[in-house]
């Protein structure tokens, strides 16, 4: 792993009172990168991390152009089924004689949105329960921090299974299940940076200038820790691809005619007779868009705060 | 000691006590009538209210919750709405089998994942250290579903081999059955844990082999070899220890689906095909015991981890 620098410091103004008296100093021309230069340079010292990028971005592309890439379309019965990969269907086809890159292209999409769509709720929800459990503390903090406790000691899948099968399958729910899950870790990281950074002077101006509590965990706190649960939330994008497709894989995630991994995964487990490209390829998928998250979410930990690695 | 005990115990308890608020009230929400789905869809009203009242679920709700916590403290834990076969009894039937799958994976996850994380560390940036951590890696992101159906249908198609699926075989007096019934599962259940034990075990060591007194001993001119195995490797294992303790918590759920894909006759398939099909008694009681269990787990690990490590108790 690359060593952590410490950023060159900044010059700093004299706190002087009338800086105009002062002779000015010979101008010192300092080459400060640009920001494309410094963002450059961050990821020439993160191989890895620079690796996840790519990879997600081209999903991301993939996704977007989902359609037109796509050779054959949604549910279009394309060849004879099970075959292994020919000219025609590069990733064979599977019982149903759909083309398995058709569908692994697709999913690519549904994969995405849900991923992102359900960390993004997850994130902002645990960022403002974490960061006003930490800035109130008292009562406020004990109670959210006994449910965050409670949270976590709840067996993933089970919560996950419970939920989908009480609200019922459909894309809408799994993300909100999803979003559920990842309040809480959150929630956790953001308090103890909240607890920090609610000691500092400046909240306590703010509070003496009569900032409402709100205003101050809003306006201050809040945009203080966010960069925090930004990174959280990188490293939890691939934990929630990999739970939806958990879900989708145990029939009760997306339903079934939709092209989702985990469906196809298990549909291809019980063809006969098997046809293992059905299976190979769209796990491929899930595990390549897995590892593109993990890698970057790694990258951004160990770059933005070295405190959290290896947890 | 025994006030950070106390405490402990007590916020564990009130754990449990969230849990099983949310665990029952879950399963009350939402579509699905159990007596409908037991009797069928043809069944008269008058059948389904009398079924209701024998399930005691016409009963008011908190009648229902302390029945149900009652029945799981005297170790009665009712009947399946469904198949009307005794809960506590599958579940003394099952519980062997998802305890062999554990006691497996916990082996591979010790034997493979703790000496690989060693020599990740004390062999900083060679080849061997970057295998590691590819591996790791890789480990990680990769479904376990995805691998246990690989490791299921390639044999098959490629050499017509599988793994004895169709009854369990008894450890004692069909051995070889056995481990070729729980050797796979094990295995494809222990690659997230061999991972995550492989990277905290390597950056933990790192971090102990940087101290003073490893310098000292260095210094002293002791072999590399017994500065590492004597004399750091106890103090990095602390953290590793507590981590196995949560994944262990952890495997119980993560059972669900490779006993599934693999039908083991365990407790994880218990669960999924009873929250499947709504069958509160048995899906509440289970998804409390899963959840129960990592509690405990957990509370176990940092009490034992209080007494390794005195600064914990004030933190």
């Amino acid at each position: 792993m690359p060593e952590n620098r410490p950023s060159p410091a900044r010059p700093r103004r004299l706190p002087v009172a009338n800086q105009a008296a002062l002779p000015r100093p010979t101008e010192v021309v300092l080459h400060r990168p640009t920001r494309l230069n410094r963002s450059l340079r961050v990821l020439r010292q993160n191989p890895l991390g620079a690796f996840g990028l790519m990879l997600i971005l081209l999903l991301v592309v993939v996704g977007l152009l989902a359609p037109m890439l796509a050779p054959y379309g949604t549910n279009e019965f394309a060849g004879l089924p099970g075959q292994a990969p020919t000219m025609d269907f590069p990733f064979g086809t599977d019982k149903f004689g759909q083309d398995v890159f058709s569908r692994v292209i697709r999913g690519a999409r549904i994969s995405l949105q849900v991923g992102f769509i359900a960390v993004a709720l997850g994130t902002l929800a645990g960022l403002l329960i974490g960061a006003w459990s930490g800035f109130k503390g008292g009562v406020v903090d004990v109670v959210a921090q006994r449910m965050v406790d409670t949270a976590i000691a709840f067996p993933q899948i089970l919560f996950l299974l419970v939920i989908v099968r009480v609200m019922g399958p459909s894309m809408r729910n799994v993300i909100i299940a999803i979003a559920i899950l990842i309040i809480p870790s959150v929630a956790r990281i953001v308090r103890s940076a909240a607890l920090v950074e609610r000691n500092n002077l400046y909240i306590e101006a703010a509070r003496a200038m009569g900032a409402s509590d709100g205003r101050i965990l809003l306006r201050h706190i809040v945009p203080n820790v966010a960069p925090i649960a930004i990174v959280v939330a990188t490293t939890l994008l691939g934990g929630a691809i990999l739970a939806e497709a958990s879900l989708s894989f145990l029939g009760l995630g997306i339903p079934p005619p939709n092209p989702s991994w985990g469906n196809d995964i298990n549909v291809a487990r019980t063809t006969f007779p098997i046809n293992v490209s059905a299976a190979l390829f769209p796990g491929l998928a899930i595990s390549l868009t897995v590892l593109g998250f993990n890698l970057l979410g790694d990258a951004l930990r160990d770059i933005f705060d070295p405190r959290l690695r290896g947890r | 000691m025994g006030r950070y005990v106390i405490r402990r115990l007590a916020m564990a308890a009130m754990i449990l006590w969230f849990i099983s608020m949310i665990v029952f009230v879950l399963l009350r929400i939402g579509p699905g009538d159990p007596a409908l789905l037991q009797q069928g869809i043809n069944a008269t009203p008058e059948r389904i209210a009398q079924v209701n009242k024998e399930m005691g679920l016409d009963d008011p709700y908190v009648v229902q919750y302390l029945n149900w916590i009652k029945g799981m403290l005297t170790l009665d834990l009712g009947r399946s709405a469904l198949t009307q076969t005794d809960t506590t009894d599958e579940f003394m039937e099952r519980f062997p089998i998802s305890l062999q799958l554990m006691v497996m994976t916990l082996v591979w996850t010790v034997v493979i994942g703790i000496p690989f994380g060693i020599v990740s560390a004390a062999k900083r940036n060679s080849a061997g250290d970057y295998t590691v951590r590819l591996f790791a890696i890789l480990a990680l992101s990769v479904p376990g579903f995805w691998v246990a159906t690989l490791v299921l249908i390639i044999p098959v198609q490629q050499w017509g081999y599988a793994p004895p699926l169709d009854r369990q075989a008894s450890l004692f007096s069909e051995p070889w059955a056995n481990l070729r019934q729980f050797g796979p599962p094990s295995l494809v259940l222990a690659l997230g844990p061999i991972a995550s034990v492989m990277r905290l075990t390597r950056s933990s060591l790192l971090e102990v082999l940087r101290a003073d007194y490893v310098r000292t001993a260095r210094a002293k001119g002791l072999n590399e070899r017994v500065i590492v195995l004597r004399h750091a490797l106890k103090n990095s294992l602390i953290p590793v220890i507590t981590v196995l303790g949560l994944l262990m918590g952890g495997l119980l759920g993560g059972s669900v689906i490779v006993e599934s894909i693999f039908n083991l006759r365990g407790l994880g398939q218990f669960v999924y095909r009873a929250i499947l099909q709504k069958d509160f008694n048995v899906a509440q009681t289970l998804v409390m015991y899963t959840a129960g269990v990592a509690v405990l787990l957990n509370l176990a690990v940092d009490l034992v981890y209080s007494l390794f490590d005195p600064r914990i108790r004030y933190a």
